[in-house]
């Protein structure tokens, strides 16, 4: 008996419903494996949280949120990543429709508002430790850096990413393996933004709040 | 694009956008900007204002945070609830539902443990810091 | 500025004699071993068709292997602690030193859970979840390659500890504030941190690309509720992964931060909370060990079926079960500190979670059994291996329950009745279903079968063994005995600690039984050979050759009901049609790529340079790295095209084969 051609010889329905159709196209298949890994980056960033607000009161006599954080600084920050996540939609929608130029424009833009919210980040933590708010200093300030650290070095390796996706797309142009991996930097760097969302909320919002 | 017929990828626009009718992705995105600067400048004027009690001002905050991480799933993620993309909204709620469980487990769970710690103190995580 | 970190010839333990002969002997095997490839100049082969393949059927060998290897360090470690207990009654003080002996207890858990089960679980559902869903590979074949070699690089780390430096003595769970600095200033807790973040990565990396298999790459026609119940569990596993993994990876970086950079999250002072580590590394450590049990429980479910010769009873209940069983596993997780100090309100709530866990569990079994009921049940040596963890696991399970009883709890928390659970439960069921597993599929790996009869001799060596090594642990926990103990005052535990070291030799017996059915059988493998279908199996992985070609399928598989294979084969039966003649198409398979074994030399470089404070090498690590990932970005050629006609000729060959 022969088992190997009874097995392709099997008669199909006519309209298979979605999960009968067979192995989806790999732009779906890279894309909804990376939706998963982002999933797994944000319950990490849940188990930060839950530490953060677990620890938010762990001063040991030291600095409290209330005292370092300044909203202005938070606010600009705020609006160079929420801005940048709209020129990174734009970028996107330049890469769909192949324009070069405006593909270029769209990461250029995007990526120097981003380095424009890592520099803030940076001078706020430059600041805090200057007065002697060091992760050292207490559990709630180790909770604080890790936290916005965290998010601030997914920052730093999307902007290395952005970069050298630009390199690859001069290589070798806008082709499936590329335009399928800028769209993996897009839902990257929406997700971070949606972090942000929970970051300037929760730390900075609810912690200045009198 | 994508057979979207069955399947789309987490983040391409919905197939339905190839039709007239349907709004330019300019617009979607413009939008969902437009949406989310408001919905943050809401979130700073809540946190500083003395209109509200400040349990009022922790639930607002709650609200608009989630209401603008709605914004950037819809507007910027193209999430929604059409049968093409069933998988990235079950994925997501699977997500959502952990997320959930870690941070409000872990919380009830630490809060209870500490509030059964010995020493009386205002703060119940100050308490290591009476010497 | 030292060169070299932490680093000198004080690492090396050359003043504890059992550990440098430990060592000695590790590196013996390990010379043999590279000495017998070079004698039998296999190298290139070994580089160009396993150490840079991006098959998943390879890759799953690979990680089986590492988890038998490491099963050995791990027993071992069992074994010198079996002995240790065994003497050091009353005033005696044994053999092993309180410092060698919490190494010991510590490595053991580690390897076992990390560096046996994990891998031989991922390293079954690599070789078997493509092919029972009727596809070439997993969504990701070079990811996978990554996945698997970062997990050979922490178990390398591992042992690397034997031999420079050592091994944690904070017990495989590395509470603080024991396992912070102050308490632990040695290399040991650092080894095991970087070892599991790297795994943990690689294990990580593996549930994204089977989620994504699992999800997107079916056959045409395998809806869900057609799929086999062994890629259900699959799934829910490796939803677990995903979910879980990354928690533990947040509490472990934070102990490293504490540790590396002077951080306060579980430190004494400034603050620091030592239950949020124990709370956190048990959000991850409760899905773990479903993460474990769960493939067991698919394998016995595709084993039952197809030594009973009918369906699986109770498909639908047996898919509800198992989603529950991945919802529910998150939602117990306390019961691992009910004695932390949490209220009654809290420890209730997670207590009654983690009796209701034991529902669906219990209705697979009953579906098992009414599987078996009216089939003509063959005991081959797999079926032997389900029947064990049937009533094994149940016991354990039980048991479970008793300790989800919070005052119960009180009483046996820590003491060895917990560790004759858990054993109860991860060897009756995890390693059971493993070892059933592993005798079933070996055929289709390898084209040969595992001798039968040795395999018996194996099984009931393990099955006598546990009890008689076990069940006096459940006793001397009642009695009052906690666990980890180097030695203890009451001599009227020492008979039941003898007891348990016989058992944990008879279960050696099974080791070395299982080790000489291995050899037996590559030797008579010509005697032993199968055609595709040695079993009279059920679903997809039998339709192909044994071992299956790269491109696993000829031509794809379309599905039109559960159990394909056997809906195929009654069909073919009953029609006795001559089948048309196939039409070959090329394939595309991807092409084989040293990107995951240079990622793993980098990972163990970064790894070994942070534990020893070897800043610049650890920098150097981050860079070949990061290196690593550029040239595969940029890589131009990704794929092989397989031509038709060497898809044809190989099919034809193997269809005369199969219809003789």
């Amino acid at each position: 008996m022969n088992i190997s051609i009874a097995i392709d010889g099997v008669p199909q329905d006519t309209a298979p419903s979605a999960s009968e159709a067979g192995p989806a196209p790999k732009r779906v298949v890279v894309a909804y494996g990376f939706w998963i890994f982002l999933l797994s980056d944000i319950i990490m960033f849940a188990a930060l949280f839950a530490s953060y607000a677990v620890l938010v009161h762990a001063t040991a006599g030291g600095p409290t949120g209330a005292q370092l954080f300044n909203q202005k600084t938070v606010a600009i920050e705020t609006a160079c990543l929420l801005a940048s996540s709209y020129t990174c939609g734009l970028m996107s929608l330049a890469i769909n429709s192949r324009r070069y130029f405006r593909t270029y424009l769209g990461a250029l833009i995007t990526f120097a508002l981003g380095v424009a919210f890592l520099a803030l980040e940076i001078r706020e933590f430059a600041s805090m430790i200057a007065i002697g708010a060091t992760p050292q200093r207490s559990a709630f300030l180790s909770a604080f850096f890790t936290l916005v650290g965290c998010h601030g070095l997914h920052v730093t390796l999307g902007l290395i990413w952005l970069a050298v996706m630009m390199v690859q797309v001069a290589v070798t142009g806008l082709d499936a393996t590329v335009q399928r991996r800028l769209l993996c930097f897009a839902l990257f760097w929406h997700a971070l933004d949606i972090v942000w969302v929970g970051v300037f909320t929760v730390v900075y919002l609810m912690g200045v709040s009198p | 694009m994508t057979e979207a017929r069955y399947d789309r990828a987490p983040g391409d626009r919905p197939s339905r956008e190839m039709q007239a009718s349907a709004p330019s992705p300019l617009f979607v995105y413009t939008t969902g900007l437009l949406l989310a600067v408001l919905l943050t400048a809401t979130s700073f004027w809540a946190a500083n204002t003395s209109l509200l009690w400040p349990g009022g001002v922790t639930l607002g905050l709650a609200v608009l945070a989630i209401a603008q991480m709605g914004v950037h799933l819809v507007f910027f993620l193209h999430i929604t609830t059409g049968p093409e993309s069933t998988n990235n909204v079950l994925a997501l709620a699977f997500g959502v539902l952990i997320v959930f469980v870690v941070v409000v487990g872990t919380m009830w769970i630490m809060v209870d443990m500490n509030q059964n710690m010995m020493m009386p103190s205002p703060s119940p995580m100050n308490m290591q810091m009476q010497h | 500025m030292n060169l070299l970190g932490k680093l000198d010839w004080n690492a090396i333990p050359l003043h504890q004699p059992i550990i440098m002969g430990a060592t000695a002997f590790m590196a013996l095997v390990v010379v043999a071993v590279l000495g017998f490839i070079t004698m039998k100049g296999a190298w290139l082969y070994l580089w160009r068709e396993w150490l840079t393949s991006v098959d998943h059927k390879r890759i799953g060998v690979m990680y089986c292997v590492l988890a038998l290897v490491m099963l050995l360090r791990g027993f071992s470690d069992a074994i010198m602690m079996r002995a240790q207990q065994a003497v050091a009654a009353g005033g005696a003080q044994g053999y092993l030193p309180p410092e060698h002996f919490d190494q010991i207890f510590s490595a053991h858990g580690t390897i076992m859970i990390f560096f046996m089960a994990m891998p031989f679980v991922v390293g079954i559902m690599n070789f078997v979840v493509p092919l029972q869903l009727g596809v070439r590979d997993v969504a990701f074949p070079t990811l996978n390659s990554v996945s698997f070699w970062l997990t050979a690089s922490g178990a390398l780390l591992i042992n690397l500890s034997l031999a420079i430096g050592e091994f944690s003595k904070a017990g495989w769970w590395g509470y603080p504030p024991l396992s912070e600095l102050q308490f632990s200033p040695g290399v040991g807790v650092d080894y095991y941190l970087w070892s599991l973040q790297i795994s943990g990565l690689g294990t990580l990396l593996a549930g994204i690309n089977f989620v994504t298999t699992i999800l997107k790459l079916r056959a045409p026609g395998m809806s869900y509720m057609r799929m086999p119940v062994f890629c259900w569990t699959a799934l829910a596993t490796n939803l677990l992964i995903v979910a879980a993994f990354p928690v533990l990876t947040a509490v472990l970086a934070m102990l490293l931060l504490d540790r590396y950079l002077g951080f306060h999250f579980f430190t004494n002072d400034a603050g620091g909370n030592q239950m949020l580590y124990a709370n956190l590394f048990w959000v991850w450590g409760h899905p773990e060990v479903y993460i474990l049990v769960l493939p067991a429980f698919g394998i016995f479910s595709e084993v039952v079926p197809t030594f009973s010769g009918k369906p699986l009873f109770g498909y639908r209940s047996m898919v509800a079960a198992t989603m529950a069983i991945c919802i529910l596993s998150f939602l117990v997780w306390l019961h691992h500190f009910f004695t932390m100090g949490a209220s009654a309100n809290v420890n209730g709530f997670f207590g009654v979670m983690s009796m209701i866990i034991a529902l669906p569990t219990g209705a697979k079994i009953f579906n098992w059994l009414f599987t078996m009921y009216g089939g003509r049940v063959r005991f081959s040596v797999p079926v032997l291996w389900s029947i064990g963890f049937m009533v094994t696991f149940v016991i354990g399970g039980m048991t479970g329950v008793l300790q989800a009883v919070p005052p119960a709890d009180f009483q046996l928390h820590n003491s060895v009745f917990l560790i004759a659970h858990f054993h109860n439960v991860i060897i009756g069921g995890v390693v059971f279903g493993l070892m059933a597993g592993y005798n079933y599929w070996f055929p289709k790996a390898f084209g040969f079968k595992l001798d039968e009869r040795w395999g018996k001799a194996a099984f009931w060596c393990w099955f006598v063994g546990f009890y008689i090594a076990f069940m006096p642990l459940y006793l001397l926990g009642l009695m009052g005995m906690t666990r980890r103990m180097q030695h203890y005052a009451d001599p009227a535990w020492q008979p039941w600690l003898v007891v348990a070291m016989v058992g944990t030799v008879i279960i050696l017996g099974g080791i070395v039984c299982q080790i000489i059915q291995l050899v037996v059988s590559i030797r008579a493998r010509d005697k032993l050979r199968v055609t595709a279908d040695p079993w009279n199996g059920r679903t997809l992985e039998w339709a192909t050759t044994s071992p299956p070609p790269a491109w696993n399928f000829a031509i794809q598989p379309r599905v039109s009901g559960r159990d394909a294979l056997w809906s195929s084969k009654q069909r073919a039966l009953a029609t006795k049609d001559e089948a048309p003649a196939r039409v070959y198409e090329p394939i595309e398979i991807p092409r084989n790529t040293a990107t995951g074994f240079v990622t793993a030399f980098f990972a163990v470089v970064i790894g070994f340079a942070m534990i020893w404070h070897i800043w610049w090498m650890a920098g150097f690590g981050v860079l070949g790295a990061f290196v690593t990932l550029l040239v595969f970005a940029f890589r131009r050629r990704r794929e092989i095209e397989v031509p038709a006609d060497q898809i044809a000729r190989f099919d034809l060959a193997h269809q005369a084969g199969a219809a003789a």
